[in-house]
């Protein structure tokens, strides 16, 4: 008979045991801490999470050059950009409450499973205490989602479905760029004014969130003004060639193609559109029209001149007169020798606005932090007087309502601003149908 | 009516991509027994010739103009191609607006080289190794290509126009007896369509007619009694793959103007054109021309909104449903021939 105290099955019990708590997630063992990856007192880290390959690996490249100089003049390196015309004075150029800012990169390949994952081995390996960045909506919802799980904030980067504010919004996530129901918003006077109120509308849709909503709110905007829809067609992300989608428009009785369409797949439907001689076209006595609701600059550069004198909104444009606006692009036009796109802006701007709400509440803790970004009012950031709304966490400020340029004078001249939408015209209520659906919850600081 | 023969039209320049890189794929795998998955990486190699004979049509002097100012309110700065300067304004530019029929020359060396290159250099390593051998590592060459194009010219796509005289459409209703405006068609679209017709005729006759190709068509059909005969196959099938680097080349050199090339360009088409292969028969030229287009043909039909009201989403299964059936039916394809790819 043996003495010893060790038996089979307490071996077994004792080895399960152990071998499940190593395995566990470190995001859902972040106990010990007072919150998900509390910094140290020497520095902070932040993550970039940025398509950089892929379909839009150029606007991932844009929006890391923005997160670098943003982490720059965090740091108190370079001219400072828009630190200097922001209204909040609460950054000193000293890092974030003293602690010298660091940052980690990781690629989404602007697929939703990459992308979580990327941000995981961020959160979990390199201990970043924010993620910012991304170039598609279903990225940015399912990487929200993962913040709100991990405890840490999510300032997102490019996104535009109605939903990422709407049904899927969470707590710990912020959105400084506009949706879909404003670009609607925006767009439809200006349609009606420009091409009248009798007129029919066929929609060419992505489909996924984005595409969806964008759709509805175009449909819901447009009919307000009096045009009818002639049809709504889904296309498939990443259709290449889109001629057997346009050619059921050329007899379809309608007069307007609105393109619900981003990168790649706008250029390829636009540059198809124009093939199959749309805009040379004239239905019911009027000039055939083409509508791109979301623009951004690299897309337009695609398109080429495809997109001469077609109406679209941008979250801001690099053309705008105001001091924060001439600061960013002045800073990174120096740095980078080209003009920021309104991705960069966004994913600049929110970096300085995580960084701004954590000196103000005096804290890393993201409930802390959500908190100081929830209903706080700032201006200097290039869009005039913005809300960062507490109910939905979406910021209202004003819309930009573009055109493509007639005769561009250099790469950069592709775009022409039409008309600032004021604020008070794209606000809607937080129980809009069209964002109904999802809770916000309650914030988790990981703890 | 005029729907249906849209989407015909629309099927047959969609199919004639598909048929110039099945019959690539075909030719290469007929000969050197090689399933290559680089192939759409050459497709897309062609297009960035247009890319990069635009560009260097384009090279420019710069002037500083006092009275601009560029985007940081500095003194802008003027490019003026050198053409220009050599031809004169409105030559050079009309140079420039023609750079991609011109990259057809171009890029025909190019290709040719390129494909000596993959040939000699890395696929003649894997002759003798396992189908999946051959289909990794040429899948790894596809990547790096891709890699090395993104890495100079960005992932954005690139605005490639056909030249003004083409860059129009043709009511082509009106020429049959339809109302105006019923079938409208894009010149460069119909261009793409006879080109192809052309290039597959040329293959064709190349094969046929020629001496050259009557000893490739006799390896492709037994290689070991062209070997005993005392002729050397293996470089007339080195050859061929060049020239099927350059039809890969030259589809998407045309394809440029259709839709803006991106590093991704060749990937879009290469799973398709796979299953053109498959479906055409494995080995066989006629079926992967024959594939190629009865595939693009009912892609087009199946995104009518009448077709996709009845079966929503069939646009984007269709053809590997058809792939499904023919193969179901006929397991060799529509024209494989009894041997191949059955060892």
């Amino acid at each position: 008979m043996s003495n010893s105290k060790f038996t089979r099955r307490g071996v077994i019990k004792t080895g399960a045991a152990a071998g499940a708590g190593l395995a566990l997630p470190t995001i859902f063992t972040g106990a010990a801490n007072a919150f998900t990856n509390e910094p140290g007192a020497g520095s902070v880290k932040i993550g970039f999470n940025v398509p950089q390959s892929g379909p839009y690996a150029d606007e991932g490249l844009d929006e890391l050059r923005a997160q670098e100089l943003a982490v720059e003049h965090l740091n108190g390196v370079g001219d400072g950009g828009m630190l200097n015309t922001f209204s909040s004075k609460a950054l000193g150029g000293n890092g974030i409450l003293g602690r010298k800012v660091e940052f980690v990169t990781g690629n989404t390949n602007t697929k939703s499973d990459v992308a979580r994952a990327s941000a995981k081995s961020m959160i979990e390996k390199d201990g970043v205490i924010m993620i910012n960045g991304g170039s598609s909506s279903g990225v940015a919802i399912a990487v929200q989602g993962l913040c709100q799980e991990a405890g840490i904030i999510f300032m997102a980067g490019l996104t535009h479905s109605n939903d990422t504010t709407g049904k899927d919004k969470k707590a710990n996530g912020f959105r400084h760029f506009f949706n879909a129901y404003m670009s609607g918003a925006a767009l439809a006077p200006v349609l009606e004014n420009a091409y009248g109120s009798d007129r029919n509308a066929y929609h060419l849709t992505s489909d996924y969130t984005w595409g969806w909503t964008q759709q509805e709110s175009m449909v819901a905007s447009t009919e307000a003004h009096g045009w009818k829809t002639t049809n709504t067609v889904l296309t498939p992300v990443g259709a290449g060639d889109f001629s057997s989608y346009i050619t059921p428009v050329l007899n379809s009785g309608a007069d307007v193609l609105v393109l619900n369409h981003y990168g790649r797949d706008m250029i390829n439907s636009i540059t198809a559109a124009v093939q199959f001689g749309l805009r040379d076209k004239q239905v019911n006595g009027k000039d055939f029209q083409i509508v791109v609701p979301l623009y951004s600059e690299l897309m337009a550069e695609g398109a080429g001149e495809n997109i001469k004198g077609v109406y679209g909104s941008m979250n801001w444009n690099w053309q705008l007169e105001d001091a924060g606006t001439a600061a960013f692009v002045k800073s990174f036009g120096e740095k980078y020798g080209r003009p920021p796109s309104n991705s960069a802006h966004t994913c600049y701007v929110q970096t300085l606005l995580y960084a701004d709400a954590v000196a103000r509440a005096g804290s890393f803790n993201p409930c802390a932090v959500g908190e100081a970004l929830e209903g706080f009012e700032f201006d200097g950031m290039g869009n005039g007087p913005t809300l960062y709304r507490a109910e939905d966490h979406q910021c209202f400020k004003d819309v930009l309502v573009m055109k493509g340029k007639e005769n561009p004078e250099n790469q950069f001249d592709i775009l022409e601003k039409v008309e600032t939408t004021p604020r008070a015209q794209v606000e809607y209520a937080p129980d809009h149908p069209m964002f109904a659906g999802g809770e916000l919850g309650a914030c988790n600081s990981g703890a | 009516m005029d729907a249906i023969l849209l989407q015909t039209l629309n099927g047959l320049d969609k199919g004639a991509a598909y048929a110039l890189i099945a019959l690539g794929l075909t030719l290469i795998f007929g000969t050197l027994g090689v399933v290559n998955f680089a192939h759409g990486a050459l497709f897309m190699i062609g297009s960035f010739c247009a890319v990069t004979l635009q560009r260097l049509l384009s090279i420019s002097y710069t002037t500083i103009d006092p009275e601009k100012t560029d985007f940081l309110g500095n003194p802008a700065k003027i490019e003026t191609p050198y053409i220009e300067g050599w031809f004169g304004p409105e030559i050079g530019a009309a140079i420039i607006d023609w750079s991609v029929p011109l990259a057809i020359i171009f890029a025909i060396p190019i290709m040719v080289t390129l494909g000596f290159i993959m040939e000699r250099g890395l696929i003649k390593h894997f002759y003798n190794r396992p189908h999946a051998d051959q289909i990794l590592v040429t899948f790894g060459l596809a990547i790096v290509l891709q890699e090395i194009i993104k890495y100079y010219f960005g992932a954005n796509p690139i605005p490639t126009p056909a030249p003004t005289a083409f860059k129009g459409s043709l009511d082509i209703g009106v020429m049959i007896g339809f109302d105006p405006n019923a079938i409208i068609y894009p010149i460069w679209r119909l261009i793409y369509f006879v080109f192809s017709l052309i290039v597959i005729g040329g293959i064709f006759a190349f094969l046929r007619f020629t001496t050259f190709g009557m000893v490739v068509r006799a390896g492709m059909a037994d290689r070991e009694t062209v070997g005993l005969l005392g002729i050397n196959i293996d470089k007339r099938f080195t050859i061929m793959f060049g020239i099927a680097a350059a039809v890969a080349g030259l589809a998407g050199v045309m394809y440029t103007p259709i839709n803006s090339p991106n590093y991704e360009f060749g990937m879009e088409f290469l799973v398709l054109s796979f299953v053109v292969v498959v479906v055409g028969g494995m080995g066989s030229l006629p079926g992967a021309v024959m594939a190629g287009f009865l595939l693009g043909i009912l892609g087009s039909f199946a995104s009518m909104n009448e077709v996709k009201q009845i079966f929503p989403g069939i646009d984007q299964i269709i053809i590997y449903l058809v792939a499904i059936i023919i193969l179901l039916v006929r397991p060799r394809g529509l024209m494989g021939r009894k041997g191949v790819m059955e060892e």
